[in-house]
Parts: structure tokens; C-alpha cells; sequence
């Protein structure tokens, strides 16, 4: 290759918002129901059923638009794509061309090669179609219109990215901003966020765009990464060769790392928009927008500063806590429950995390409460239980939220408090490993901790380690 | 005789958006429709609309919204009963791909 080449790439990011119902319709938006259980005239396209807007959706919209740093269209209205598809019932999907919500923001992102702003060119309200089943066996499609009308925001970035890096770190302070609003769970592997990249390359110092493609089915970060690096390569490779790329949509296979063409985009680009007739428009005065910002959360970087200033923990640990707004939250309401911070950070960044990768699982998905864990910091602070036993009950509480002092009452985990006990336990042992007693008296210093773990052992793991080394030290002298 | 003139390109466009299959005697007619169509809307053309605020909708209404609380239940059986074929509780439909 002798030229250099610069990959530019913007994004589409499509988020569905948290509300209860769809955009418009008061069906349920809940997930893994029954197809076709949660439709009615309006989100199935019966002719003379009529939309009516969901004030959530636009107050989400707005929020998001804020946070990331956007004008808010204060005047704004809807507007009809047409296209056929047996995912969209009425033919059209009802979203927003002319005034979207939201327009000209950014965001901050940070990567190994500094700071940078990523433009934010508009946020857009819209529906989501429905979902199709192939059925290989009659040569037919199924179609279940669960999903359709559940509200999406539509997030336009500017080609401001130029590698995978930073195409993810902008997801991520996307997903963190959202999140931390609970305007949407942000769960890309369920769909809850979706990626669409345009991405086109140039020679380094080029002004002008080179002809770009739009990738879907990305559905992980990973995928997200692989997909860029396979389609910038697919794109060098072309204009290597003298010929020249084809604006066209293409969808990633992740099983098999490349992309095939779905449709060419010129054909796509035709849905003859025009304003949506059965939708007035919204009006977003002063006094509306200001409540919405009043309602504004207290965001990551925000967080960040508090929590060095605050709790005076290590910024790693900040870092990881910060990173999912459920730790956050969690973090915050155990430590209310007057914990030390660093005790409680300790439990949510080792075994927390731990057990979230163990058993592939969101944060956000967490059982155990804030009482429970600081319940839990509880017993090992008053010295009922050691952290051996604390860390087995973590794990039954991670399961099934236990409450910590009935489950350690109830299975007989309290540390044996009787000293005498405990000292004749550890007599027992000093007399049956001499051994070990003569390697530690001629400087062996290792042959403590085998002389402790067989007293831990005996007492099934019920001992105070601190008292247990007093006692194995005066015994030994 | 239109001022405007539909190529046999456009018609045959239009009919691939609108999934229509025309046959060469309905393009013709389509072409000669829709150029007068054309000639019809141009006539707001000669209007002097320089002093008209540009209008986004016909009623002067803004903000009808609804809260968000889910009041429909599932109405399945009475919503596949306008389906021209049902299988499994879906809308069974040609098979369709991208």
C-alpha cells in the first residue's frame, strides 16, 4: 500500500426509550410477551386509527438532547418515510426530517490519544417497526408487532470519528449519559441500543469525503470494531485496485467477518417525506424546558470529581463504580447506610464484578440491596463473621438478595467466640503436626500459615484469623 | 398536451417505490397523468407568496399528548382478525427479506 489512508467515520445510533407504553398508543412496551400481544389499531395500522403522542418520549428526547449538549427545537413536529416493508404496518414510519428535536451538540470523548469532541448533528423521535420471523418450512414470513411504535430516539453523529477507539468511547459516554437519565437501559446485545456506522475513507490530507457505506447488525463492541477494520479494508482494497466504493448498505456477519451489500442506497434514499398530518405539533416553551433541566442527574464526570473529593477513594476504583449507574447508585445508598466508602467500593469492585463476569450478566441486572450489603460490611465489622465466611454469604445474597444476618444465624456461620475452644482446638493441632512447630522455631516463618489454615479447617472456617495467630503465637512462643 | 414531461424513466422508478407493476399501456397513461398533476400544482406558482408564514400544520392546535400508562391489553384475537392468514399468533405474510 503506498498511499496513506484516513478512515472517517459518523454514526447512527438508535436508543429505545424506558417508557412504559409506545409513542402512540397506550400499549404496554414490555419485553418477551406473547407476538402480537401487546398491538392495537394504532401501532398495527388500521386505517382511521389515529396517533397520540407520549409527553415521556418527548421529555426523554429533550433530557438526552440537554445532557449531550444540544439545542433543543422548541418548535418541532413530525413528519412521514415512506417505504413498504411488512415490518412497518402502515407503510410509513411516522419520525422527524424537517425539525428534530434536538440538533448541533457533542460530547467529550477520551481515548490514548487525548481528549476530543465528537459533534452531535441532530436527535430524532421516531417508532419502531415490528420484527419478522422467516419460516423456512412454508416459504413464508411471520410477523409479530410487539415492538412496533416502542420509542426510539435517533442519535446523528458528525464524521468526526477516525478510528474503532473512538467509536467506542463515544458509545460509551453515550450509553453512560442515557443510562445515568434512565432514559433506556442501553443493552446493545438486546437491541435496546443499535449502531448503525457510516464510514468512508481518504487519503491523509484529502478534504473531500470518499464515498461512505452504512454497516448494520452490530451488536457488541467487539463486533463494532471488527466490522470497522474489515470495511475500511474492504474500502483501501477497492480504490487500491482503481476502482471506486458503491454507496450501499451493507450488513455485518460477525460469525464470518465481512459484510455483504443489503440494498444499494440510492434506491433507500427515496422515502418521500412529508410533514405527518395526524400529529400536531410540540411546543416546548421556556418554563417546559427549564423543568426538564432541573430534573437533570447528577452525570459520570460529575461524579467522578464528587466521589476523589468526597470519599478520598482510589481514582480506579472510581472509575469502575462510576462505570455502571447501578454500582453508582449502589455505592452511594450503602455508604447513606453509614459504611466506610472504601469497604463498600472493596465489595462491588472485587466480588461484585467478579461474580458480573462469572455469570455474564449487566450490572444493571443486580439483585442484592443496599441494606443488605451494608448489613453484611456489618457483620464482618463487629467481627460475627470472618471475610472467608462474608465472601461465601455475598455469593448466596448475589443469587437472592438473602438477608445477611438471618442467613449467618441460620446456618451456624458465626465465628466461635469461645477462646478456650478455640485455644484447645489449636493444641490439638501444634501436638499433631510437630513438624511444622520445628520448622517454624528454626526460622521457617511459612510454617504459621499451614498451622493456620489447619486450625481454620478444624473450625470450619468459624475462627477469627487474628485471634487464631494470637493464640498459635503464644503457644509457640 | 402537459407542460411537464414524465420520462419512461421516472414512471418506471415511481412504479418500482410503489411496488407496481404496470404494463406499457398503463405507463402511458400514468405519464400523461401525472405530468397534468404536475402542471396543476405548478399553478401555486404563480401566486405571490412572499408575505405568507410558511405553515407546518392545517389546525392551529400544538401539544396533544398523552401520559404514560398502559391502558390497552392484549387484544390479539380481535387484531389477527384482520389478517388475511395467521400462523402462531403472527401475521403470516410472503416471505420478505433484504
Amino acid at each position: 500500500m503506498s498511499k496513506q489512508y484516513e478512515t472517517v467515520i459518523g454514526l447512527e445510533v438508535h436508543v429505545e426509550l424506558a417508557t412504559k407504553t409506545k409513542i402512540f398508543c397506550s400499549c404496554s412496551t414490555q419485553f418477551g410477551g406473547e407476538p402480537n400481544t401487546h398491538t392495537c389499531p394504532v401501532c398495527t395500522g388500521m386505517p382511521g386509527s389515529l396517533p397520540v403522542l407520549n409527553k415521556q418520549v418527548v421529555e426523554y428526547a429533550a433530557a438526552v438532547g440537554l445532557a449531550t449538549g444540544c439545542t433543543i427545537t422548541q418548535y418541532c413536529k413530525f413528519d412521514r418515510k415512506n417505504y413498504f416493508y411488512p415490518d412497518n404496518p402502515q407503510n410509513y414510519q411516522i419520525s422527524q426530517l424537517y425539525l428534530p428535536i434536538c440538533r448541533d451538540g457533542g460530547i467529550e470523548i477520551e481515548t490514548e490519544n487525548g481528549k476530543k469532541t465528537v459533534g452531535i448533528h441532530e436527535i430524532h423521535m421516531e417508532e419502531d417497526a415490528g420484527k419478522l420471523i422467516h419460516d423456512e418450512w412454508d416459504d413464508s414470513s411471520l410477523v409479530d408487532y410487539n415492538r412496533s411504535g416502542v420509542p426510539l430516539i435517533e442519535i446523528v453523529s458528525e464524521p468526526d470519528m477516525r478510528s474503532a477507539e473512538e467509536v467506542i468511547a463515544y458509545l460509551e459516554k453515550l450509553r453512560l449519559i442515557i443510562q445515568y437519565l434512565g432514559a433506556s437501559d442501553c443493552k446493545l446485545q438486546e437491541g435496546s441500543m443499535r449502531a448503525d456506522v457510516n464510514l468512508s475513507v481518504r487519503e491523509v490530507g484529502a478534504e473531500a469525503f470518499g464515498t461512505r457505506t452504512e454497516m448494520k447488525n452490530l451488536n457488541s463492541f467487539r463486533a463494532i470494531a471488527r466490522a470497522i477494520e474489515g470495511e475500511k479494508n474492504r474500502q483501501i482494497d477497492i480504490l487500491e485496485a482503481g476502482g471506486q466504493v458503491v454507496q450501499e448498505t451493507r450488513r455485518w456477519d460477525d460469525n464470518k467477518e465481512c459484510s455483504y451489500a443489503m440494498r444499494s442506497k440510492e434506491d433507500a434514499q427515496d422515502y418521500r417525506y412529508f410533514p405527518e398530518p395526524d400529529l400536531v405539533p410540540v411546543i416546548i416553551s421556556d418554563q417546559w424546558l427549564e423543568e426538564i433541566r432541573s430534573r437533570q442527574p447528577e452525570f459520570r464526570d460529575e461524579k467522578r470529581a464528587r466521589y476523589k473529593e468526597e470519599y478520598g477513594i482510589p481514582q480506579y476504583d472510581i472509575d469502575i463504580i462510576t462505570s455502571e449507574k447501578k454500582l453508582a447508585d449502589l455505592f452511594e445508598e450503602t455508604i447513606a447506610l453509614g459504611c466506610r466508602p472504601k469497604e463498600v467500593s472493596n465489595w462491588l469492585m472485587v466480588e461484585t464484578m467478579r461474580l458480573l463476569k462469572e455469570q455474564d450478566m449487566d450490572a444493571a441486572d443486580i439483585r442484592f440491596s443496599p441494606a443488605h450489603l451494608a448489613a453484611l460490611i456489618g457483620l464482618v465489622e463487629q467481627g460475627k463473621i470472618n471475610r472467608t465466611v462474608a465472601k461465601e454469604v455475598f455469593e448466596v445474597m448475589f443469587e437472592q438478595d438473602v438477608d445477611p444476618v438471618s442467613y449467618v444465624e441460620e446456618k451456624g456461620l458465626s465465628m466461635v467466640q469461645d477462646e478456650g475452644a478455640l485455644r484447645s482446638t489449636i493444641e490439638e493441632i501444634v501436638k499433631n503436626n510437630p513438624q511444622s512447630v520445628e520448622d517454624y522455631r528454626s526460622g521457617k516463618k511459612k510454617a504459621m500459615g499451614f498451622l493456620v489454615g489447619q486450625t481454620m479447617k478444624a473450625m470450619k472456617g468459624k475462627a477469627d484469623p487474628a485471634l487464631v495467630n494470637k493464640i498459635l503465637l503464644e503457644i509457640l512462643g | 398536451m402537459a407542460k411537464n414531461v414524465i420520462t419512461d424513466e421516472v414512471i418506471e422508478y415511481v412504479g418500482i417505490l410503489a411496488k407496481l407493476e404496470l404494463s406499457d399501456e398503463e405507463k402511458e397513461r400514468a405519464k400523461e397523468d401525472m405530468a397534468n398533476m404536475l402542471d396543476y400544482i405548478d399553478m401555486l406558482g404563480e401566486l405571490d407568496t412572499s408575505q405568507v408564514e410558511p405553515m407546518s400544520h392545517v389546525f392551529p392546535v400544538s401539544n396533544v399528548f398523552r401520559e404514560d400508562t398502559v391502558e390497552n391489553g392484549d387484544d390479539r384475537e380481535a387484531m389477527l382478525a384482520n389478517a388475511p392468514e395467521q400462523k402462531d399468533g403472527c401475521y403470516k405474510v410472503p416471505r420478505t427479506f433484504d
